[in-house]
C-alpha cells in the first residue's frame, strides 16, 4: 500500500493561492481516477479538481474555507499500489516556496488580480437560477466586495482609501468618482496627505475606531509637528490662468517623442517653479539651527509628495534643475509609480531642497501646505477649473472662460521674506500664464 | 446564406437531405464518424482533467465543436494539408496525430509538439488569425507545384485552414480572404463559429452571418449547423473537390457553441448564462449521432463496448503520456528553429549550452 499526496496545483496561469470552498469527498471515501475531489475558488473561478489517483481518502490536509497556497497538499489518498509512499508527481511540487510578503503577487498581463480577502462574487449572469449545483453544500456566505469601476478603484488605491468604507451614491451601490474624492477630502489633511487604515485596528464597544499611530502615519506625525512649531511658515496664494500651457501641453504631448511620455498640468507647475527658483534661490536653502547658518543649495532635489496606500511620501527627484520637460516628467512618473508600490528607494527620500504638493488630484483648489521638514518652500497646486476671467488684450478688457489653477507658496519666514516669497511665486505664476516667456 | 445553417441531421437524429447540399449517408462510415466524435471528447476530458492535477498549464476546450472538427477531417484526401488553430484536437486525431503529442505545448515541454509533414497536419497557432496567411501562401505553392486542376485524384490538393468567429476580425484573416480570392487559390476556410471570441459574442464583431462575408470577397460562403456531423463532412467535401479543381476557396461556416470557458484559465459565468450554454447542450453533436446510429441499427451492444474500451485505453495512454512527455533539451529552441542551422545562431547555441552547463 502506498499514500500518495495531491498538492493544490495552479489552475490558472500563474496563481498563488485557493480556497477550498467545498470537500466533496471525505476520509475513508473510495475515490476513482479524474473524479471530482473538491471545489476551489481561485481568483479567476470556481473549478473542481478531479483525482489523480484511484484509492481510499486517507486524510484532507485542509477544511472547507482554508486558503491554501500552491503547491501544498490537500488530499493524500491510500492507493492499492505497492511501493514506497510517493506523492503526487505534479509540476506544482516544484512551485516556489509560498511567501507571505504582504504584496500582491505579481500575476501575468490579462489575468485576474487576486483580491483582497478569499471571496469573490459568484459567478452568475443576470437571468439565471442560483441553484447551479445542488449536489454540493452551500458555499460560504459572500458579502461581495465594493462595486466601482477600476479606474475608481485605483484612485481610491492612490489615496490610501478602503472602497468598503465610502459611500456609495452611484447606481445599484456604486462608488463613483465622486464619492471616492468626497471621502478623501473628509480625511484629507493638505500636505499631510491620507493613511491607509492601520493594521490591528480594533472597534471599541461605543464605536469609536481606535487606529495604532505607527508606521507613515506615526512618521508623518513628528515630521508635521516639527516643521509646524519651529519653522514660522507664511502662506501666499495666486490664482494663474493656464490656458496657454494648457494648450501647449497639447502640442508637446502629440509630439513623436513624447508619445510614451504621460504629461500633466504639473509637469508644467514643476518645470515653471524649477525655473523661477534660479531668481530666487533662497527657497531652495535649509535653515542650519546648529551653525546658525543658511545653506543655500545649488542643486534642486524637487520633492513631489505622493499619497500611497501606506500614506504620505515625499521621495525627491536629484538635480531637478537640469532636467529637460521630458525627463523632468519621467522622473515624476517613475517616483510617483514606484511611491504607489512602495518601492521608493531610501535614497530618493532623502535630500530633499524643496517640495511640489499636488492637491488639484483631489479635486482640491488650493490650501496651506506645510513644509517638509528642513526645506524653506512648498508650492500647493490646486485643481485646475474653467472659469470665468477678464481677459486684457488690445481691444481692451472683456470676460471670458479660461482654465485656471491656484498655487499656494508656503515658506519658511526665517529664511526669506515676502518678497522672496512674492516673487518666486509671481515668476512661475508668469512663465505658466505665458510659457513663450521661459524663452527669455 | 445568412438564414438559417443547411442541416441534414437534426437535433432530434433524424436524417433529411437537403437540395441545397447533397449528401448519400452511406457514401461514409458513419461509424467511424461517431468513433472518431467519442475519441475527441475523451481526449478533450481527460486533457481537462491533467489541467486541473496541475499537469497542463492550460487547454483549450472543443466540447460541442466535434461535429464541426471530425466531419471537416474526414472530408480530406491524405495529400490534403490542414492549418489548424489550437483548438482542432478532433482534427489532429483524424490526421493521426498522437494526442499526447498535441499536450507538450499545454505542459510547457516543446513549442511544437510534432511534425506537420508526417501527417499533413500544422503546428497549432495560437496567434488569432495568422494561420490563414500561411494557408494562403501554402496553397500559392500548389498552384505553382501544378497540383491543381488535373483531375489525377493522386495529384490534386488543397489547404483546409480552420479559424474561429473572433479570427473574422483579424487584419490578416481578410488579406488573406483578398488573396485567395485574386489567385483563385485551392484553399477552403472553415470556420467554427463558436459565437464567442473569449468574452465578445459574434453579435459585437459582425452585421452579417460569417458564411455572407465571402460574397464581398467574392467567393462560395457555406452555412451549415456546426453540431450535424453530415453537414460539416459533406460541406468540407464539396469546397474541397471545387478547391482542388481549381474553382478556386470557400469560406464554409460551421454554426456551433463552445460550451466550455475558453480556456481553462477562463471564466465563462461572467460573461454569459447557463440557460445559453444548456440550450446547446441539447444540440449535442455526439448524442444526435448515437440516435441515428441506433435508429439506423448501426450501433449494436459489440460496437459500443469497443468503442468504450478504445476511450478507455485512449484516457490512460494521455494520463501515462502527459506524464512522460521528454524534457526539451536547452539545444531544441535553437535546433528547430531553421531548417538549417545558421551560423550565428549555432554560436548563440554553443554559447547558452556553456552557459547552463556552468550553472550545473
Amino acid at each position: 500500500m502506498s499514500i500518495k499526496q495531491f498538492s493544490l496545483p495552479d489552475v490558472g496561469e500563474g496563481l498563488t493561492e485557493a480556497e477550498i470552498v467545498t470537500w466533496l469527498v471525505k476520509r475513508g471515501d473510495i475515490v476513482e481516477v479524474n473524479q471530482a475531489i473538491v471545489e476551489i475558488e481561485t481568483a479567476k473561478s470556481l473549478v473542481e479538481l478531479p483525482s489523480p489517483f484511484a484509492g481510499e481518502v486517507h486524510e484532507l490536509h485542509a477544511v472547507a474555507g482554508e486558503t491554501v497556497d500552491v503547491g501544498n497538499p490537500i488530499i493524500s489518498i491510500e492507493t492499492g499500489e505497492t511501493g514506497s509512499t510517493g506523492t503526487s508527481p505534479t509540476p506544482a511540487e516544484e512551485a516556489p516556496p509560498a511567501t507571505d510578503t504582504g504584496e500582491d503577487p505579481k500575476l501575468l498581463v490579462g489575468y485576474g488580480a487576486r483580491e483582497i480577502g478569499t471571496h469573490r462574487r459568484r459567478r452568475k449572469v443576470k437571468g439565471e437560477v442560483p441553484a447551479e449545483r445542488p449536489s454540493v453544500a452551500p458555499m460560504t456566505p459572500v458579502g461581495g466586495p465594493p462595486k466601482a469601476s477600476p479606474p475608481v478603484r485605483k484612485l481610491a488605491k492612490d489615496l490610501g482609501l478602503d472602497l468598503a468604507a465610502i459611500t456609495p451614491t452611484g447606481e445599484g451601490g456604486v462608488r463613483t468618482r465622486a464619492d471616492v474624492l468626497k471621502a478623501s477630502a473628509g480625511s484629507a489633511v493638505i500636505a499631510a496627505g491620507q493613511d491607509a487604515p492601520g493594521t490591528g485596528t480594533d472597534v471599541a464597544d461605543n464605536g469609536e475606531l481606535r487606529i495604532p499611530i505607527k508606521g507613515v502615519r506615526k512618521h508623518t506625525a513628528a515630521a508635521m509637528v516639527k516643521s509646524a512649531f519651529t519653522a514660522p511658515h507664511v502662506t501666499e496664494f495666486v490664482s494663474v490662468d493656464v490656458t496657454k500651457s494648457l494648450d501647449l501641453l497639447r502640442q508637446v504631448g502629440q509630439r513623436r517623442d513624447f508619445r510614451d511620455v504621460k504629461l500633466t498640468p504639473l509637469t508644467f507647475v514643476a518645470k515653471a517653479f524649477l525655473k523661477a527658483l534660479r531668481d530666487t534661490p533662497e527657497a531652495n536653502s535649509r535653515w542650519d539651527d546648529a551653525a546658525q547658518e543658511i545653506v543655500q543649495m545649488r542643486k534642486v532635489n524637487l520633492g513631489i509628495a505622493a499619497a500611497t496606500p501606506r500614506g504620505l511620501v515625499v521621495p525627491n527627484i536629484k538635480g531637478a534643475e537640469t532636467l529637460s520637460l521630458k525627463e523632468l516628467a519621467q522622473e515624476i512618473n517613475s517616483l510617483g509609480s514606484a511611491a504607489r508600490e512602495g518601492k521608493t528607494p531610501q535614497t530618493a527620500m532623502a535630500g530633499g531642497t524643496v517640495t511640489i504638493t499636488n492637491i488639484g488630484v483631489f479635486g482640491i483648489d488650493t490650501g496651506t501646505p506645510i513644509l517638509n521638514p528642513g526645506e524653506t518652500a512648498i508650492l500647493a497646486v490646486g485643481t485646475v477649473r474653467r472659469m470665468p476671467w477678464v481677459i486684457q488684450d488690445e481691444e481692451g478688457e472683456r470676460l471670458g472662460i479660461r482654465s485656471v489653477l491656484q498655487l499656494a507658496l508656503s515658506f519658511d519666514h526665517r529664511v526669506m521674506d515676502g518678497q522672496q516669497g512674492s516673487r518666486l511665486l509671481a515668476d512661475t505664476a508668469a512663465i505658466l500664464t505665458e510659457p513663450g516667456l521661459s524663452l527669455l | 446564406m445568412n438564414g438559417e445553417p443547411i442541416s441534414l441531421l437534426n437535433a432530434g437524429g433524424n436524417f433529411t437531405s437537403s437540395p441545397e447540399l447533397p449528401f448519400e449517408t452511406d457514401s461514409t462510415d458513419v461509424l467511424a464518424l461517431y468513433n472518431d466524435m467519442l475519441m475527441a471528447r475523451t481526449v478533450d476530458t481527460e486533457a481537462i482533467a491533467l489541467q486541473r492535477q496541475g499537469e497542463l498549464g492550460l487547454w483549450p476546450s472543443m466540447l460541442g465543436q466535434e461535429a464541426a472538427q471530425i466531419g471537416a477531417a474526414h472530408a480530406l484526401n491524405p495529400r490534403d494539408i490542414v492549418f489548424p488553430t489550437y483548438r482542432e484536437h478532433g482534427v489532429a486525431w483524424c490526421r493521426g496525430v498522437d494526442p499526447v503529442d498535441l499536450l507538450g505545448l499545454f505542459r510547457g515541454t516543446t513549442l511544437g509538439g510534432w511534425n506537420p509533414t508526417e501527417n499533413n497536419f500544422n503546428l497549432y497557432t495560437l496567434v488569432i488569425g495568422a494561420q490563414t496567411l500561411h494557408a494562403v501562401g501554402y496553397a500559392m505553392g500548389i498552384l505553382r507545384d501544378g497540383d491543381v486542376g488535373t483531375g489525377d485524384p493522386d495529384r490534386d490538393r488543397a489547404v483546409l485552414v480552420f479559424l474561429g468567429d473572433g479570427a473574422l476580425s483579424e487584419g490578416e484573416t481578410n488579406e488573406a480572404f483578398v488573396w485567395a480570392a485574386a489567385q483563385n487559390l485551392p484553399v477552403v476556410f472553415f470556420c467554427q463559429n463558436n459565437q464567442w471570441a473569449i468574452s465578445a459574442p459574434y453579435s459585437v464583431q459582425s452585421r452579417v452571418s460569417v458564411a455572407q462575408r465571402a460574397q464581398g470577397y467574392g467567393f462560395k460562403g457555406v452555412r451549415v449547423d456546426g453540431n450535424d456531423v453530415f453537414a460539416c463532412l459533406a460541406a468540407t467535401r464539396e469546397a474541397l473537390a471545387a478547391a482542388r479543381a481549381g474553382q478556386g476557396p470557400t469560406l464554409i461556416e460551421a454554426l456551433t457553441y463552445r460550451r466550455n470557458p475558453h480556456t481553462t484559465s477562463d471564466d465563462d459565468g461572467r460573461y454569459r448564462t447557463l440557460a445559453e450554454n444548456d440550450a446547446w447542450a441539447a444540440l449535442d453533436p455526439i448524442d444526435r449521432l448515437r440516435t441515428y446510429l441506433q435508429s439506423t441499427g448501426l450501433l449494436n451492444d459489440a460496437n459500443v463496448e469497443d468503442i468504450s474500451r478504445r476511450g478507455k485505453a485512449l484516457a490512460e495512454h494521455l494520463r501515462a503520456g502527459c506524464r512522460a512527455l521528454p524534457f526539451p533539451g536547452h539545444a531544441s529552441p535553437f535546433q528547430n528553429t531553421y531548417a538549417d542551422l545558421p551560423d550565428e545562431l549555432e554560436r548563440q547555441m554553443n554559447e547558452h549550452l556553456e552557459f547552463v552547463e556552468a550553472g550545473e
